[in-house]
Order: structure tokens, then C-alpha cells, then sequence
């Protein structure tokens, strides 16, 4: 039962990754990236990390790409034309990713010799498990992390403000302490 | 036949949930309909069957007969499947709401809550927060302006509701001490009703509630006076219906995890219930509070007027996000000064 889920949740993560890369259209391919997600949050709970998978659906498939979509059909962008242009740059990017592919590939079999951890026990992957080691031995990175996202947010919101004199006003949003100018979707 | 008893008893508890939500969508269309005939001082509808009772089974009855028209522009395969999944977050939420105490059969115990795991309210959040994608396809596959508009409109706004509504939920489950909604009942049974030490918080909560079923004084998507009917314009016929059934069950799916969290669940202050009897009338408290929330939700859509796109997104990012920043930080202070007492027998 378990494995038969493994396999069709694992063939649905390869082949709708296919699809973001390969189709055309943009809106599918992030329809197809929601899809990837949901399969690897599948996988997630059949390791044993329910966690883990409720998270990434929550973050990743319930916000993330629904800020992509937003962007995409607010930009109105329509089939992929310019496809021959950049046949170049994704040709070394093919590449670039390969080798590191490959690099991954070399290390796991390599390091086979001597598995470093055991499987992944429910007492390793549990909330309380996961919050302890977070907030004690990784105390550090955790809070490195989220500075660094705090200077994303921030280096966003600056970016933003420049490239035009009244913030987001093409958003919708209008500054707040002023009249409220007619909305934009 | 050798059939493993918790599948048999997890297909019964699903299909009592089923058979409770599947009833929402008629039952409250005629409400809806009754009540806003009330505000507005005039009949409604009152026809069909006694007090118009019947009404729903015509609507049923219409929507079915009707013709099911795609139109050419559209994109086929998202057009066909946005209605569908639609259905697919409002029937698969309430998986984790609990509706009554632990009943004993045959020597095992069967809790009350089709999957008791213990990501309970994470789960919840998570298949609620999928919802919007079929907003999304359904208003890019009609190739309108209207739709699309209303598609744009979907998803903007979970982003800025989500994150409010995600922060009210975590701060109930501080002191309780597990995501497990069954805990959550439990220590409001030990203690006290949470929206009476998280005020602010439930209303964050409510107010996000609305925002996140597309409910008036927040149902841009639609905004039938500014965008015809926004993502659903070009739907009719069952694929509307099933639209409407996904608004109403996601309603009170939301509903039941407001009552879980707020207040008690399926239990009432200082009655404990056991046995069968006692899960029926957990079930039948858990429904009255739901049937009270919905009644709450209409009568708001018929008193307040829709916000503007703007003040929306103000109103969640400048007020509700920090407000439920607030609440978890007082709630937590709570917790630590030991004033919100600890979770009963929490493992």
C-alpha cells in the first residue's frame, strides 16, 4: 500500500516537474508546480515527517506560488515566443545543473561505504524534536535565516519604492495617509 | 471477508462528516435567501413547499437540466477541472475537526475525528489554503476580463489574509500545547472558552474567516456590482452549483474550526459527555455551533457593504497582521506568567 503511494506520488512529482520546465504556457507551468509540491509533501508524510509535508503545502503551494500566479496573470503574460533567444543560456544552465547532479550523485554513492545517520526515526522528525534542535543547537543559523529574510523583505521594499514615485500604486495599494486613488487590479 | 475495523469505522465517521456537510450548500441557500428577504423587509422565497422549504430542490433540480455551455475561447481542460477542485479543499478539511468524545466498541477506542493526527489545525490550514487555485483556474480558463480580474483579485487577497488568520490559529495553540484539535477541546473543557482570554485574536480570526471564504463585506472575487460575477462569469449549470456548494461548505468547514478553537468544540461547559449518547449530542452541539456561525455569516453579508480593493489589502497587512502579532505575543506572556493554566494530560 505504502509503496504503491511511493510510486505514484514520486512518477507525479517527476512528471509534473517536467511540465514547469517544459511547457509553454506560464500558468501551467505553475499549476504543475503546485502539483510537484503536493506530491513531495506526500512523500514528506510517508517518511514520517507530517510535519514537514502540512508546512510545504501551507508555505510553499498555498503562498509562495500563489504570489507567482498573481504575478503571472497580473503581467498578463502569455505563451512562451521568445523560446529560440535564450536556447543559449539555458544550455549552460542544463549543464551547470548536470554537473552538480552528478556531483550529488558521486557523493552518495561514495559516502555509502559509511552511513553517517540512521533512518529517520518519528522521534527524530516529531514537532517537539524538531523545535528542540531548532532553538538549541541550530539557535544560530535559525536566527542567521531569518535576518537574512528580513533583509530580503527590506531590500524588496526599497527596490519597489524606487522604480516609482508612488509605491505599489499600479498594485492597487495607495499610501495611507493619503485620498484613496481608484484601484487597479 | 477479514476488513480492518479502523477502515470500517473511519468510512462511518467520514460519512456522517459527509452527510452533515453535504447538506450545507441547500440548507443555506434557502437561509441565505429567507434571511435576506428579512433584512430587506419583503417575502422571499416562500412558494416551494411550506415556508418555501423546497426551494433548494428545485434549484437542484434546474441546475441539473440546464445546459452545460463551455465557451470557445475558453481553456478547455482548466475550465473543466476548476469547478472539481473546487469541491476537492471543501470536502477534505473537516477530516480534523473532532465532533465528539472517545467512544469504546469492541474493547478499542475510536476517537471522533475521521483523521486524528497530530498536524490536526496544520493539515486544516494547508487544504484550506488550496482552495484559491481553483478561483485562479477557473478565472484564467473562461479567457473573460471579468474572470480574470476576479482571479487576480483571489489570489491577492489570500496572501494578505492567510498569513493574519495562520498567526491567530498558532497563538490558540500555545498554551494548549499540540496541534491536535481533540487537546484544544480538552483544555477548554479544563479551563475556559479561548475567545474569552484571546479576544483579539478570534477576531482576527473572524475577520480573516471572511476574507478567506470570499464572504460580503470581502467577496471581491465576485463582486457582482464591479465584475458581473468575477471568476465564476462564465459557468453555469451544475459547474456553477458546484461553485456554490464548494462557498457554503468552505464556510462551514472554517465554521467548525472557529467553534474547535473558540469555543469548546463539541463539548459544553461543565457537561461531560460519554457513550453513544454522548457522541450524538457532541455531534448535534458541534452542528448547532456551526449552525450559529453560518447565521452569522449571512447576516453580516446583508448588513455591511463590500470593502474597496485597497482598504482590503490595508486592512490585512496593516491592521489584522500586526494585531495577531500582538495577540500571540500576549498570549505567550500568558502562557509563561502561568495565567492560561496547562493542557490536561497533553503527551
Amino acid at each position: 500500500m505504502e509503496t504503491a503511494i511511493f510510486f505514484i506520488f514520486a512518477a507525479l512529482a517527476l512528471g509534473s516537474a517536467i511540465v514547469v520546465v517544459a511547457h509553454k504556457s506560464p500558468v501551467y507551468s505553475t499549476l504543475s508546480l503546485v502539483l510537484t509540491l503536493f506530491s513531495v509533501a506526500v512523500l514528506f508524510v510517508l517518511l514520517g515527517a507530517p510535519f514537514l509535508g502540512a508546512l510545504q503545502i501551507l508555505i510553499y503551494a498555498g503562498a509562495i506560488v500563489v504570489l507567482f500566479l498573481f504575478v503571472i496573470m497580473l503581467l498578463n503574460l502569455q505563451k512562451e515566443e521568445t523560446a529560440r533567444n535564450v536556447r543559449g543560456a539555458q544550455a549552460w544552465v542544463a549543464l551547470i545543473g548536470a554537473v552538480v547532479f552528478a556531483g550529488m550523485l558521486v557523493l552518495l554513492f561514495w559516502r555509502r561505504a559509511a552511513p553517517a545517520a540512521g533512518p529517520l526515526t518519528e522521534e527524530l522528525v516529531s514537532l517537539k524534536a524538531l523545535a528542540r534542535v531548532m532553538f538549541t543547537d541550530y539557535l544560530l543559523p535559525f536566527e542567521i535565516v531569518g535576518l537574512l529574510l528580513l533583509v530580503a523583505v527590506i531590500g524588496a521594499t526599497v527596490a519597489a519604492r524606487k522604480s516609482s514615485d508612488s509605491p505599489g500604486a499600479d498594485l492597487g495599494f495607495d499610501r495611507s495617509d493619503e485620498e484613496p486613488k481608484e484601484a487597479r487590479p | 471477508m477479514n476488513v480492518n475495523p479502523d477502515l470500517i469505522a473511519t468510512l462511518v465517521k467520514y460519512g456522517v462528516m459527509f452527510a452533515v456537510f453535504i447538506n450545507v450548500a441547500p440548507i443555506m441557500n434557502w437561509v441565505e435567501r429567507r434571511a435576506c428577504a428579512f433584512i430587506q423587509d419583503r417575502p422571499g422565497p416562500n412558494r416551494v413547499g411550506p415556508i418555501g422549504l423546497f426551494q433548494p430542490l428545485a434549484d437542484a433540480l434546474k441546475f441539473m437540466f440546464k445546459e452545460d455551455v463551455t465557451p470557445s475561447a475558453a481553456d478547455r481542460p482548466l475550465y473543466l477541472m476548476a469547478p472539481a477542485l473546487a469541491l476537492l479543499p471543501a470536502f477534505t478539511t473537516f477530516v480534523v475537526i473532532p465532533f465528539g468524545p472517545d467512544l469504546t466498541v469492541d474493547g478499542r477506542t475510536i476517537p471522533l475525528v475521521i483523521a486524528d493526527v497530530d498536524t490536526g489545525v496544520l493539515l486544516f490550514l494547508a487544504l484550506s489554503s488550496l482552495a484559491v487555485y481553483s478561483l485562479v483556474m477557473a478565472g484564467y480558463a473562461s479567457n473573460n476580463k471579468f474572470s480574470l480580474l476576479g482571479s487576480i483579485r483571489a489570489s491577492a487577497q489570500l496572501i494578505s489574509y492567510e498569513l493574519a488568520l495562520t498567526i491567530a490559529v498558532l497563538a490558540v495553540i500555545i498554551p494548549v500545547g499540540s496541534f491536535r484539535l481533540n487537546d484544544v477541546v480538552a483544555y477548554q473543557q479544563a479551563h475556559v472558552w479561548n475567545f474569552i482570554p484571546q479576544i483579539i485574536g478570534f477576531l482576527v480570526f473572524l475577520i480573516a474567516a471572511f476574507a478567506e471564504t470570499n464572504r460580503l463585506p470581502f467577496d471581491l472575487p465576485e463582486a457582482e456590482s464591479e465584475l458581473v460575477a468575477g471568476f465564476h462569469t462564465e459557468y453555469g449549470a451544475m459547474r456553477f452549483a458546484l461553485f456554490f456548494q464548494a462557498e457554503y461548505t468552505n464556510m462551514a468547514a472554517l465554521s467548525a474550526l472557529g467553534v474547535t478553537l473558540y469555543f469548546g468544540g463539541w463539548s459544553l461547559p461543565g457537561v461531560h459527555l460519554s457513550g453513544w449518547l454522548g457522541a450524538a449530542l457532541g455531534l448535534a452541539v458541534l452542528v448547532a455551533k456551526i449552525a450559529i456561525c453560518m447565521a452569522v455569516f449571512v447576516w453580516v453579508r446583508w448588513t455591511f457593504p463590500r470593502f474597496r480593493y485597497d482598504q482590503l489589502m490595508r486592512l490585512g497587512w496593516k491592521i489584522l497582521l500586526p494585531l495577531s502579532i500582538l495577540n500571540l505575543i500576549l498570549v505567550a506572556a500568558m502562557t509563561l506568567a502561568g495565567w492560561l493554566g496547562s493542557a490536561p494530560n497533553v503527551s
